[in-house]
């Protein structure tokens, strides 16, 4: 299966963009060699704004255009446009419900060889405590493509997650339609159902498919959007199965791991195992190294699936 | 300056002033001092500078305002209601439940705010987005911006000073109100931002140093920042914290701190004074 890093398709998405948007701006902040917006301000030059080292600033300056009514992606690393300006995307974005797009790579530990002080696993719990702030996480090129593009439509405060590390392209290009909001059921199943978002989706559906010859019976579901979060797919998988497991390249610690067992406990108690990055920080490393590393994979789905059935 | 244009400014200025005052006493907190070392310069920008329109607080050629020193927001309330956005009996509800005046401006709450500000060190960055937008697309407006001067120690207020100038954002003009104090004391003993003037040329700025509370001078600098091509300016105004209430004026411990009600009796009694002296002359 081909393999594209979902910030290739994030690069991509915005030169289709702009194509229909010609109000596009799009910021970086000095890593568009990474970020991949390179690949809009080479055919776009006049539309791409290079900030430089400052992500607060930067962030500030897409609230002022997002206020003049113009489209703004604004790009850099997860960790410094959730975490070093948190406060900036809080007060100046979030608070007063400005339409900024805040295109966010390298989250996680699959950074890899950048070590911890790059490998964001705290940008969905930081993001999730705005209120009004939507948070998508694609989980392959297709998804991340049409995300980008979807979003652009949507009016208001918008947090995108992308990924350096290549992942498996297993969506359909031709027939795959992007719905805000909305889970997607990959695989149908009545023993227990894994939750997964981003570069863990893939694995889960590997992870049903070798559950199924073990006649463990898991339904998969892609939460692209971690927020809104869709409560009444996540509601209907725990009444039906019973069990959950939530698969993150995230730290468990305010993740989707951390929203599903908000809605499920409240409204229809199940167990909830979570499989993401427990409380410690990252290290150096080839990206695929320290998934395997950190359990995130196909085999630590696979275990969780069992500890929470009881197998 | 035309002398009745001078004049009537100075009325109105007398008049933004009690609204403040009138604002702060009734919420019975707020920022009444560096809302009154602004209150001229609020009043230029608001009465005669800048193109806006009550009956049309969204027209998208207006000239855009970012408060990026949100707390003074009495100051701001009080311009907006004697311009006529909101009435100026509303300015007793500032900080109140319901009410439409938080506590630091908020977009969209009431007509004629352009940014959310309160966060110090923001607001800056924002006015440069908007001016990059306008300049970028051809439009026509102009977009300003006011800092404090302890606002200066936020590191952010320097980001978005190099990307104003690196940018050529010749649609901007900042001010930063130096009235020399913050709620700790001096803002050199505090955390000195000076010399504040050397650091904006620094920066690639256009610099212009006025007293804050001469329309004449500040007319002049407006004009001229106006006129400059190819950078941002940034007028330093030198200012009295407290500004025509004859006890706050000065004094660090007026930052954020309402009136009793005789100090507010006194407040108002003194600027009646100021505003009938005008009205005999």
């Amino acid at each position: 299966m081909e393999k594209i890093a979902t910030r290739i398709s994030y690069g991509n998405a915005l030169n289709e963009l702009v194509k229909i948007r010609p109000d596009l701006f799009v910021l970086d902040a000095d890593v568009s060699h990474a970020t991949m917006t390179l690949t809009f301000a080479k055919e776009n030059p006049e539309r791409f704004f290079n900030c430089g080292i400052q992500e607060c600033n930067m962030l500030g300056v897409a609230a002022g255009i997002a206020s003049t009514g113009r489209l703004v992606f604004a790009s850099a690393f997860a960790m410094f446009a959730a975490g070093r300006a948190f406060e900036i995307v809080r007060n100046s974005i979030g608070y007063p419900k400005l339409n900024v797009k805040i295109g966010a790579t390298h989250a996680g530990i699959s950074v890899g060889e950048d070590g911890a002080s790059h490998q964001c696993c705290e940008d969905i719990a930081l993001m999730r405590t705005i209120p009004g702030m939507t948070i998508i996480n694609p989980a392959d090129d297709v998804e991340a493509r049409a995300a980008v593009l979807a979003m652009a439509d949507y009016e208001g405060p918008t947090y995108l997650r992308f990924g350096r590390l290549p992942v498996p392209v297993f969506n359909n290009p031709d027939t795959y339609k992007f719905e805000l909001g909305k889970g997607v059921t990959l695989r149908d199943g009545d023993d227990v159902t894994i939750i997964a978002t981003g570069l863990l989706v893939y694995p889960a559906v590997e992870a049903a498919e070798e559950l199924a010859r073990e006649g463990i019976s898991a339904r998969v579901i892609n939460i692209h959007t971690i927020k809104p979060l869709d409560e009444e797919l996540i509601l209907k998988a725990a009444r039906e199965t019973g069990k959950i497991v939530v698969a993150e390249e995230h730290s468990v610690i305010g993740g989707l791991g951390s929203a599903v067992a908000d809605v499920v406990s409240e409204k229809a108690p199940v167990p909830v195992v979570k499989l993401g990055v427990n409380d410690e920080f990252g290290h150096s490393g080839p990206a695929v190294q320290l998934l395997e590393e950190f359990g995130l994979t196909t085999a630590g789905i696979i275990e969780k699936v069992k500890k929470v059935i009881g197998k | 300056m035309d002398k009745e244009l001078k004049k009537r400014l100075e009325m109105t200025a007398v008049k933004v002033r009690m609204g403040i005052i009138e604002g702060v006493y009734n919420a019975k907190a707020g920022h009444p001092g560096g809302s009154l070392s602004i209150a001229d310069l609020m009043t230029y920008l608001y009465f005669n500078l800048m193109n806006i329109d009550p009956a049309k607080p969204k027209m998208a050629e207006r000239d855009r305002f970012v408060l990026s020193k949100g707390h003074t927001a009495p100051c701001l309330y009080s311009v907006l209601a004697n311009r006529g956005f909101i009435p100026v009996d509303e300015l007793k509800t500032l900080r109140k439940l319901g009410s439409r005046l938080q506590g630091h401006p908020v977009i969209d709450k009431i007509p004629g705010i352009d940014m959310s500000t309160g966060s110090l060190g923001q607001g800056i960055s924002a006015a440069c987005g908007m001016a990059l937008s306008g300049k970028v697309s051809g439009d026509s407006y102009r977009v300003y911006a006011v800092l404090g001067d302890g606002e200066l120690q936020e590191g952010m207020v320097w980001e978005a000073a190099m990307f104003a100038s690196h940018y050529k954002l010749d649609n901007l003009c900042a001010v930063v109100d130096n009235n020399g104090l913050q709620i700790d004391g001096k803002i050199d003993d505090v955390m000195s931002p000076y010399p504040i003037e050397e650091k904006w040329k620094a920066f690639g700025w256009n610099v212009i140093c006025i007293c804050a509370h001469d329309f004449e001078q500040i007319e002049k600098a407006f004009s001229e920042a106006q006129s400059e091509k190819g950078r941002p300016t940034v007028i330093i105004q030198k200012s009295i914290k407290g500004k025509c209430v004859s006890y706050m004026e000065g004094k660090a411990d007026w930052h954020g701190k309402a009136p009793n009600d005789e100090q507010y009796a006194q407040a108002m009694d003194e600027l009646k004074a100021i505003l009938a002296e005008m009205e005999g002359k």
